[in-house]
């Protein structure tokens, strides 16, 4: 005879129950890295996003300003903000100073709901993005994340800034209004440490993302990063790199995809023969491979084809 | 006890008998599970008696569709002998009939790239000539939305200068023919636009004799982009491309192992 007290155990040791309980918390579990005097960074997974990292996968830094910290980019939803919020109240009991948003990816700037009352600065084209595209990314956001996604609305960021010299709450940045990534891409170089805030201009083991992208741009914002000579540079995605050899494996990346692509519109290759092409072993082992690649050849084909394929009539 | 036993097993074969006044004349056990295939078995192929799921029909695509207005598939139906035809068809999705190719001199085989609405099981029937029927299937998902977006065509203004523009090659040595044909292939379901699509396409030899052919629905993409299969050394030197759209318009280009850009 089954009771309710033998159901109850029989479904407490079923494998599923821990891990459902454990996603119904929804909570994230950040932490700050310090990298430098006065500088975290919020190290993301270097995964696509998924039910089980909540989109969790965006490296944010923070930097120590006059009147509090200045965070670059607010991670994938509202949820996320507010653990960022915190996390900043404990590195400094007055919390979020000033907000940057590198470019208008969800992952960037859908935690912006939370320091709404704060100034949010961006490139123009980025805030154009993020009011022409937000709606959209939210659609799918909430799709790929569920219930991590609840309460999260799409605040474009509210202060314009241009190229140069840039003090943000008392700290001097040079600005790099750059693009290619997506149509504006901002990359900071803090002029205290020589520390770049590259934005999903740099990627590092980790494989690049294509959906807005426009390769030979994104390869001239590479070069002049590596103009600018960084002392440690913060990827959008994958660990920090006191070496430069993360822009060095972007170019590389982006080159050789670009070659791959074109060199299969130039065989008479379609899309899922593309697809199907093995990696080489130094870009196999990117995290989120061989799904990003699958991706960009999506993204990046039918446009390298029209231009590769002779006219016909 | 036995009594409520016996009973629901009477609903049960009552409940399965009405509904197999729908069933088709052979009711298979779909792989997919998808709940559509007998509706599209009767449908989209007529009904036929001498079908079967069949594993040498390869559907290769990726599991999910990163852009819903361009998603490719490769069909291959080269184990299968003496292929008439080829339906390509989505399960699930407003207009379920993407395309039906016909080999005639080519390879039974095609990649090509389609508008998906909705995570679904994508089916490609292949009939030979003696009129036996083999399916083979593949799941792609999606966030959707594909059918019932407006072209991109539109967001320029000179898409009507575009419209039949072929570009595309041969490789006579490894048997292909790359072929791309600019056409908003309107679905008919953005609102206000009505269906304006490619619906014959064909490769022929320099006399006319057909190579392979196609009839294409809405929800093949905007600018149609085919690969077609040949035996290597089987193309002659050039390949003459003709087509026809729904309102009239005539598609006429020439294919050869030409310079690429």
């Amino acid at each position: 005879m089954l009771t309710r007290r033998t159901t109850l155990g029989l479904l407490a040791s079923l494998p599923l129950a821990p891990r459902a309980f454990a996603q119904a918390r929804l909570s994230y579990d950040l932490t700050a890295k310090p990298l430098a005097d006065g500088i975290w960074m919020v190290e993301g997974a270097t995964e696509y996003f998924s039910m089980e990292n909540g989109g969790a996968i965006v490296n944010v830094t923070l930097m120590k300003g006059d009147s509090g910290l200045i965070l670059f980019d607010t991670g994938s939803s509202r949820r996320y903000g507010e653990a960022l919020a915190s996390l900043a109240r404990s590195l400094d009991i007055r919390g979020i100073s000033a907000v940057v948003n590198t470019h208008h990816h969800p992952d960037h700037f859908f935690g912006n709901q939370v320091f709404a009352d704060r100034p949010i600065h961006a490139l123009g084209g980025t805030r154009q993005a993020a009011l022409d595209e937000g709606e959209a990314f939210a659609d799918n956001m909430y799709r790929l994340l569920g219930d991590w996604m609840r309460g999260t609305e799409v605040v474009p960021p509210s202060d314009v800034i241009a190229g140069g010299d840039l003090t943000l709450d008392g700290r001097d940045f040079l600005a790099l209004p750059l693009g290619g990534h997506t149509g504006a891409d901002l990359a900071l170089m803090d002029r205290r440490t020589g520390t770049l805030v590259a934005g999903d201009l740099v990627f590092y083991n980790r494989a690049p993302t294509t959906p807005s992208a426009d390769i030979p741009r994104w390869q001239q914002a590479l070069e002049a990063l590596q103009a600018e000579k960084p002392a440690l540079v913060i990827p959008g995605h994958g660990p920090a790199d006191p070496t430069g050899d993360s822009i060095i494996q972007t170019r590389d990346y982006l080159g050789w995809l670009d070659g791959t692509l074109r060199a299969g519109a130039r065989s008479g290759l379609d899309m899922v023969e593309l697809m199907e092409t093995p990696l080489p072993d130094r870009f196999a082992g990117m995290g989120a491979q061989p799904q990003e690649y699958q991706r960009s050849v999506a993204h990046l084909f039918p446009g390298v084809e029209r231009e590769e394929l002779p006219r016909g009539n | 006890m036995f009594i409520r036993t016996a009973f629901a097993a009477l609903i049960a074969v009552a409940g399965s008998a009405a509904v197999a006044l729908d069933d088709p004349q052979t009711v298979l056990q779909d792989p997919m599970g998808s709940g559509m295939w007998n509706y599209h078995q009767k449908g989209l192929l007529g009904d036929p008696a001498d079908i079967r799921f069949d594993d040498r029909v390869v559907l290769r695509a990726p599991d999910s569709a990163e852009d819903s207005l361009n998603v490719p598939l490769l069909v291959d139906a080269t184990a299968i002998p003496d292929v008439k035809r080829i339906v390509i068809s989505a399960d699930y999705g407003p207009i379920p009939h993407i395309l039906t190719y016909y080999p005639e001199q080519a390879e039974p085989k095609l990649a090509l790239r389609f508008k998906i609405d909705q995570a679904t099981a994508i089916r490609a029937s292949v009939e030979t000539q003696s009129g036996s029927w083999h399916i083979g299937s593949t799941y792609i998902d999606a966030a959707g939305g594909g059918c019932t977006a407006p072209a991109n065509a539109y967001a320029s203004d000179d898409w009507e200068e575009k419209l039949g523009e072929v570009h595309g090659r041969l490789w006579s040595a490894s048997g292909r023919a790359r072929l791309v044909v600019d056409h908003p292939m309107d679905t008919g379901l953005a609102d206000g636009i009505p269906v304006f699509i490619i619906q014959d396409l064909s490769l022929q030899a320099e006399d006319g004799t057909p190579l392979a052919r196609l009839e294409l629905h809405e929800p093949v993409n905007e600018d149609p982009a085919f690969t077609f299969y040949f035996d290597a050394g089987a193309l002659p030197a050039s390949v003459k491309v003709k087509g026809r759209d729904n309102n009239g318009n005539r598609i006429r280009g020439v294919l050869s192992e030409g310079e690429l850009n």
